[in-house]
């Protein structure tokens, strides 16, 4: 089976700089992807050349299998069928809220167009606000109208561009939640662009970690997390150091910490020196251990504290230790090992 | 943003697409409202005529010293009268402030060819003011000395009391601008109000007072009404008699060529000090201004300071005018008053649609398409404001003239048929000239309101399957409603008022309200003048009124109940 949408050995140009480089991705319909990076990576970029904003400079986008975008050619985003939430919602002001909504279906007869007006506004859960104006809205009903105006057409694809990035703080994740069990209901295959990692996390299937135009690992939340591909991503999902090493056998590498056994990538040969990722939760306090690091710094967390441990080498690690281990800032504490695979990168 | 582009590898054969006239379209738009200005520019390198010789040997000189002064002189009386009315009412409180704050803006919506005649009908020998003085002192003709109106310096009156409204309008944008701060140091500073008005808020204020100063002498410049009538011999009114009377269109080519060169060092000083203007914001918090409370005589001083201008520049005229009107009654109760009004406004409206559609055509590219050819050709085309209306008819009669002759004669070599004037002597040429002359007026409103407009709207409406000609009409147009009927009333009243490019380029007795005001007027026939003139005052204060609601509204945390 094809999958819904292919991007090629894309290059996406502005003037002569490239800003995204022989980006590949596939996703399959009816899964939800992210583009997932810091501000300026190329992201935004990247989809607005799949929604047809910009214009390739290299490779091919396939929506379907057919070609909608190849360099010199570009079918315009109007007659693509991706359907787009923005960053400022960019609800029409001079529109009421069903007219909002109605606004990509308007050829339809208006009975079905009143019916699918209704049924979105139920879905989004504002039943009662299709009389009501824009400016008249919350932020966070504000983004559910403009869900349900990109949704109303039925698009083959749904992209979403940092569509929390307006919102509090403490309602991103919650919202991002709501908006994937909308995006399942519907079965809608589609694109969330972010640079925050836990609204990923709570909305995607499938992440791309973005950084200087490339992508540079496409994979579950679980993948990027514990098997970074790369040390960007090993350094920008999540909290964790690098810790020298080297290679013992194909299966330990001897640290600072003591040897950490897993699988040790070909490549790297005996005696080779490697980094090896340290999370806050491979090591854990542990009074009997001879390997020891002071405490620089903590930061109470409800039900952990997550430490700042320098070891004696100077190196630095962080740990996650239960709320009721309360050790005091200078202490020199023992630790345990609790890797339970390994992640290396060759030096 | 390259969605046309060259369709090499195109697959499905459906996208074909059309020359792309958001590109190509703006470019050759602002090329055919060039053409006037460049006809007349390429005069300047075209041998010069007997006449113009002429012209040089006698009146040339003529021109240019009555050019000059007359800009010397408006310049200072718009600066004396813009300046010290601009800082008083926003600066000071005295009573009646709130009314001469949009009250200062009236004489704007007086053309100056009319206030001028209205002037001379009242100071002439005959007229009221001259009458009663001999009743009173049993003067007789030669018994005492009145200043002459009809003069140089009764144009320079004429001229400031109508063009001071832009010092004014652009001083008092910048004093309401700077920031509380500046000015409270100032005080804190031991300034008082009249250090504070020299030595902060003038000098901050002053690339405002350029700009505002740089306009009034353009329409000084332009203004062939007053000085036609008053027979002084300038540039505009050189340009008619070349034309008209030596049936030069040559040597009337080259003099236009010649103002504009004066002309486009005000368009240069213009722009320079609006560059400048961005710097001279210091900070951005504003309050509510605290303003020096006047007691005593500077109270009634501060009143009649601003009083003065809008007595001279409207009140009085306004009266003399309807007081004329009122014993003319069946001038204006006439069919040919009727049909006076008629095609005024017909006109008007026809070139305000048209300005609109071309405003809209051109800044809608400029954001479909935004290239360094698109944003020149935006800038050419809002040029013509700049232009004196009468260097306009030159510039469009020649190439009209030169079209028709060529079309007549093929016509006529190849069928035998004659197909004379088909453009030149037309409302054709006319509406042209008036989009050339205000295009300027609706394209920077529908600039305004259509950047106000995120380009996610765009975005948003292309992605919900609508196509970029339709977006315009259904998503911007609607959005930007208020700001295309401002733009539509600005040009429509700037038309009505227009007067010597319709001179020029009016058909065969077609005439207008300005035309017959101005032909009346010169026939000595003031009172039947008075309505026609009338008209157009009273739609004059349309514009006044649109611009004095957006000033109020242009401060934030300003009172808007002016």
């Amino acid at each position: 089976m094809t999958p819904l949408l292919e991007v090629d050995n894309v290059d996406v140009a502005y003037g002569s700089t490239a800003v995204v480089h022989k980006v590949n991705l596939e996703l399959r319909k009816g899964l939800i992807g992210c583009l997932l990076g810091p501000s300026g990576c190329g992201k935004t970029t990247l989809l607005r050349a799949i929604a047809g904003f910009e214009p390739v400079a290299a490779g091919e986008i396939r929506l379907n299998g057919d070609p909608v975008s190849r360099p010199g050619w570009t079918l315009p985003p109007e007659r693509r069928q991706v359907g787009m939430v923005f960053q400022d919602f960019a609800l029409f002001p001079h529109l009421n809220v069903a007219e909002n909504i109605a606004f990509g279906i308007r050829h339809l007869p208006a009975r079905d167009r009143d019916t699918r007006v209704r049924e979105l506004l139920e879905l989004v859960g504002l039943p009662s606000y299709g009389k009501h104006y824009p400016h008249a809205l919350s932020g966070g009903q504000q983004q559910r109208i403009a869900l349900a105006r990109a949704m109303a057409p039925r698009p083959r694809l749904l992209l979403l561009d940092e569509p929390f990035s307006s919102m509090d703080v403490e309602l991103r994740e919650e919202l991002a939640r709501e908006v994937r069990r909308i995006l399942k209901q519907e079965q809608i295959t589609a694109i969330l662009v972010t640079h925050d990692q836990m609204e990923a996390f709570a909305m995607a299937d499938r992440i791309g970690v973005v950084n200087a135009g490339r992508i540079l690992q496409w994979d579950t939340a679980y993948n990027l997390y514990h098997r970074p591909a790369e040390r960007f991503v090993a350094d920008f999902i999540g909290q964790g150091k690098l810790l020298p090493g080297t290679v013992l056998n194909d299966h330990q590498v001897e640290t600072e910490l003591g040897i950490i056994t897993g699988l040790v990538p070909e490549g790297c040969g005996v005696g080779a020196p490697v980094d090896v990722l340290v999370r806050p939760d491979d090591i854990r306090p542990d009074d009997q251990s001879h390997i020891s690091g002071e405490v620089l710094d903590k930061a109470f967390r409800g039900a952990s504290f997550l430490y700042t441990l320098r070891l004696a080498s100077g190196g630095k690690v962080l740990c996650f230790a239960p709320s009721h281990d309360n050790f005091a800032v200078g202490e020199r504490i023992g630790l345990k090992l609790a890797f339970n695979h390994l992640v290396i990168f060759p030096r | 943003m390259n969605q046309d582009a060259v369709q090499a590898a195109a697959p499905p054969a459906r996208t074909w697409h059309r020359p792309d006239a958001w590109r190509t379209g703006v470019v050759l738009t602002a090329l055919v409202l060039a053409l006037p200005v460049l006809v007349v520019f390429a005069h300047l390198f075209l041998p010069s005529t007997d006449v113009w010789q002429h012209l040089r040997e006698t009146v040339l000189r003529d021109y240019v010293v009555n050019s000059l002064l007359l800009m010397l002189g408006v310049g200072a009386g718009v600066l004396l009268i813009g300046i010290p009315t601009a800082w008083l009412v926003s600066l000071c409180e005295f009573p009646g402030r709130r009314i001469f704050q949009w009250a200062l803006l009236l004489p704007l919506a007086m053309p100056a060819y009319i206030i001028a005649y209205t002037y001379t009908g009242m100071l002439d020998f005959p007229g009221p003011v001259q009458t009663q003085l001999r009743e009173w002192f049993g003067w007789g003709y030669g018994d005492y000395w009145f200043p002459e109106i009809r003069s140089l310096g009764g144009a320079m009156a004429m001229l400031s009391l109508v063009l001071y409204p832009y010092v004014y309008l652009l001083a008092r944008a910048a004093f309401l601008e700077q920031s509380v701060c500046v000015l409270e140091v100032s005080r804190t500073l031991g300034n008082g109000p009249w250090a504070g008005f020299t030595r902060v808020a003038l000098p901050l204020a002053r690339p405002a007072i350029i700009t505002g100063l740089s306009l009034a002498l353009m329409e000084t410049l332009a203004d062939y009404g007053t000085v036609a009538y008053f027979g002084i011999p300038t540039f505009t009114t050189g340009i008619f008699r070349t034309w008209f009377g030596m049936a030069d269109p040559a040597a009337a080519a080259q003099l236009s060529a010649l103002l504009m060169s004066f002309v486009f060092v005000l368009i240069v000083l213009e722009r320079w000090s609006r560059r400048r203007a961005r710097f001279h914001h210091t900070s951005s918090r504003y309050t509510q201004l605290p303003r020096y409370q006047l007691r005593g005589w500077r109270r009634v001083a501060a009143v009649a300071v601003c009083a003065l201008p809008v007595l001279l520049g409207f009140v009085l005229p306004a009266l003399q005018l309807a007081n004329w009107a009122a014993g003319t009654t069946e001038t204006w109760m006439s069919a040919e008053f009727l049909r006076l009004v008629w095609n005024s406004l017909g006109l008007a409206a026809i070139a305000a649609l048209l300005a609109l559609a071309l405003a809209l055509f051109m800044a809608y590219g400029q954001r479909l398409r935004p290239s360094w050819s698109n944003a020149v050709a935006v800038r050419v085309a809002g040029m013509g404001y700049a232009v004196p209306g009468t260097v306009i008819a030159v510039g469009v009669m020649l190439p009209f003239a030169w079209l028709d002759n060529t079309v007549d004669a093929w016509m006529r070599e190849s069928f035998g048929i004659s197909t004379g004037l088909i453009l030149s002597g037309t409302l054709v040429a006319l509406i042209f000239a008036y989009c050339v002359r205000f295009l300027a007026v609706s394209l920077q409103t529908v600039e305004a309101a259509l950047g106000k407009i995120k380009p996610s709207m765009d975005d948003a409406a292309r992605s919900l399957g609508m196509p970029p000609n339709r977006v315009l009409r259904v998503v911007h147009m609607p959005i930007m409603r208020g700001s295309l009927l401002t733009a539509l009333l600005l040009v429509f009243v700037d038309v009505l008022k227009e007067l010597p490019a319709t001179l020029i380029l009016r058909p065969f007795n077609f005439n207008t309200l300005a035309v017959r005001t101005f032909e009346l007027a010169s026939d000595e026939r003031l009172a039947d003048a008075a309505s026609a003139a009338l008209a157009i005052v009273i739609a004059g204060i349309i514009p006044v009124i649109l611009l004095s609601r957006t000033i109020s509204r242009s401060r934030p945390g300003h009172d808007t109940a002016a």
